[in-house]
């Protein structure tokens, strides 16, 4: 079991969300984050005050999956996010010790499988 | 002119005079509404570059009426377009607008902002997408070239003024004006990229709900300075004014209701725009009855069409033909039917046995969409030979906010590090522009 996390432009969430959705990978969270990934500042000027931005709008992506799951989870997001400028995102991909779903206290591949209802 | 003609001796009338001052300022204030109005029904990375088309316009479109505007719609030429008599306002002065007990000078400010709201108005075909320097050079000359055109047929001894059409606050230029010329515009600018992809959701109907009551408001003196007196034609508009957008915005409850089962925020606001213009033609001309009548079948083309766009390719993104076009439409051809004598002083409708009036009401609502149409197809594909249109899809991506004006809407300063004035960087500053 991997956690994928993915940080991707905020205009490309929906491209992910629908490649995700191709790939049948069901359960994720996303967040909205500020980041700086070596992309080039932009440049604001209010009244007399300019400044650089160094922190660009970003969407986090968080998505537990079991081992066979872990690459199609990766082409899933990199063809949803990427446009081909700095500033796509990275993917992380981290061990996973322990996953519980609540509701049943089912563990890890019970977990991160979808169940019905 | 809607008024009757006061006076031609050449005395101006110190109540109209105050009246149409206030008039004035409540019409421009009209403009940032729409503003708030257009910005509040985009996404939020889009906030300021929608309101600033309506600022530019407040800068631009003045210019361009002092310059000449107002004279090709005002001054008597032919029967088509104006004359040159008052180019850069020469012998707008204290004296008497022709027809009325006011001052030509304070005449000229007052259709001067009909004429910057109404290019303001087209902007909401082209939200999200166009360039902010391609915007301006358009709305200046579709201020020159199509508003001035039809305000001239209809207020300033044009045709269709001289064969006896009726349009008391501006079916023509402002309404069917503005809507089809966005219809144009959105054929010609095309489609968002996003659009038919993504849900593409109005990030504040608060500005939306606020923008539309401050344009309820200007509208009093919109309707009610379209007189240009304080006698009975602006009376009963103003009156109008409150009765008819009151009507249009309860069958909208309705058609809500039967729709979706849930009366909508978004709607209301769209509700009291659509009101607000169809009565705008119609407003000194029709019963206050008749204004009802006319404020609640007004909202029925618009609805209609406001629910079928969308799954069409047309990104006519902010409903600018549905709004402004059929209800302008609607208003126009409303007069034909139901003005009355009586209440009006100029002419009697078809139900009150002048079916003549129609005729030339229906005139009006085949020659002034198509005029706007095709003026604004060729003003656009001309400018397009210039410069483009459009930004880059990567800026649209950005949002034009940061892309255009390099301010965003909502900054939080996270992350904003200080350029010091002196710092050499300005050449490095144009290069990291994105």
């Amino acid at each position: 079991m991997k956690l994928v996390i993915g940080i991707v432009r905020p205009e490309k969430a929906n491209d992910v969300l629908e490649a995700l959705y191709r790939a049948d990978v069901r359960g994720y969270s996303i967040s909205r984050i500020q980041g700086h990934g070596g992309e080039l500042d932009r440049v604001e000027t209010y009244r007399g005050t300019t400044v650089k931005m160094g922190l660009a709008e970003k969407v986090r992506f968080e998505i537990a999956v079991s081992d066979p799951f872990v690459q199609p989870t990766i082409d899933a997001l990199c063809a949803g996010a990427r446009t081909g400028e700095v500033g796509d995102g990275k993917i992380f991909v981290v061990p996973l010790e322990r996953v519980i779903r609540i509701r049943t206290g089912d563990i890890d591949l019970g977990a991160v499988t979808p169940r019905g209802a | 002119m809607g008024g009757p003609a006061l006076s031609l001796a050449g005395q101006t009338n110190a109540g109209d005079t105050a009246w149409m001052l206030a008039a004035t300022a409540l019409v421009l204030m009209m403009t940032p509404a729409l503003g708030l109005f257009y910005a509040g029904l985009v996404r939020g990375k889009n906030t300021l570059n929608t309101f600033m088309m309506s600022v530019g316009a407040l800068g631009v479109v003045t210019v361009a009426w002092a310059l000449i505007g107002y004279s090709l719609a005002f001054d008597k030429g032919n029967g088509f377009i104006g004359g040159l008599k008052y180019v850069a306002l020469r012998g707008v002065t204290f004296e008497p607008r022709p027809g009325t007990a006011i001052p030509q000078l304070l005449f000229m400010s007052f259709e001067a902002t009909f004429c910057i709201l109404t290019a303001a108005l087209v902007s909401g075909a082209v939200v999200e997408r166009m360039r902010f320097g391609s915007f301006l050079v358009f709305t200046t000359l579709w201020s020159v070239f199509v508003y001035a055109v039809l305000a001239h047929w209809v207020w300033g001894g044009g045709w269709l003024q001289q064969h006896g059409t009726l349009d008391f606050a501006g079916g023509v230029p402002v309404e069917m004006g503005s809507g089809f010329s966005a219809f144009a515009a959105a054929t010609v600018v095309r489609a968002r990229k996003d659009f038919g992809r993504q849900a593409l959701l109005p990030h504040n109907a608060v500005y939306a709900l606020l923008g539309a009551g401050l344009l309820w408001f200007g509208w009093f003196g919109f309707n009610g300075g379209s007189g240009y007196s304080t006698g009975h034609p602006s009376v009963l508009a103003f009156t109008n004014t409150l009765l008819a957008p009151a009507c249009t915005l309860v069958v909208w409850f309705v058609l809500d209701l039967l729709r979706g089962g849930r009366v909508t925020a978004i709607g209301a606001a769209t509700a009291i725009i659509v009101g607000c213009v169809g009565i705008t033609p119609a407003a000194g001309f029709v019963s206050p009855t008749w204004a009802m009548l006319l404020g609640a079948i007004a909202a029925l083309p618009s609805y209609a069409f406001i629910q079928w766009r969308p799954r069409t390719r047309l990104d006519e993104t902010l409903d600018v033909l549905a709004a402004h076009g059929f209800a302008g439409l609607t208003g126009i051809l409303f007069i034909g039917f139901f003005a009355q004598l009586s209440w009006n002083g100029r002419a009697n409708g078809l139900l009150y046995g002048h079916p003549g009036q129609l005729g030339w009401q229906a005139l009006a609502a085949v020659a002034a969409p198509a005029y706007a149409f095709v003026g604004t197809y060729v003003i656009l594909r001309l400018i397009e030979l210039v410069m483009p249109l459009r930004v880059t899809e990567r800026e649209e991506a950005l949002g034009l906010d940061v892309a255009q004006h390099g301010e965003e809407a909502y900054a939080t300063g996270e992350g904003a590090i200080l350029v010091v004035p002196e710092a050499t960087i300005e050449a490095e500053l144009a290069v990291a522009q994105l």
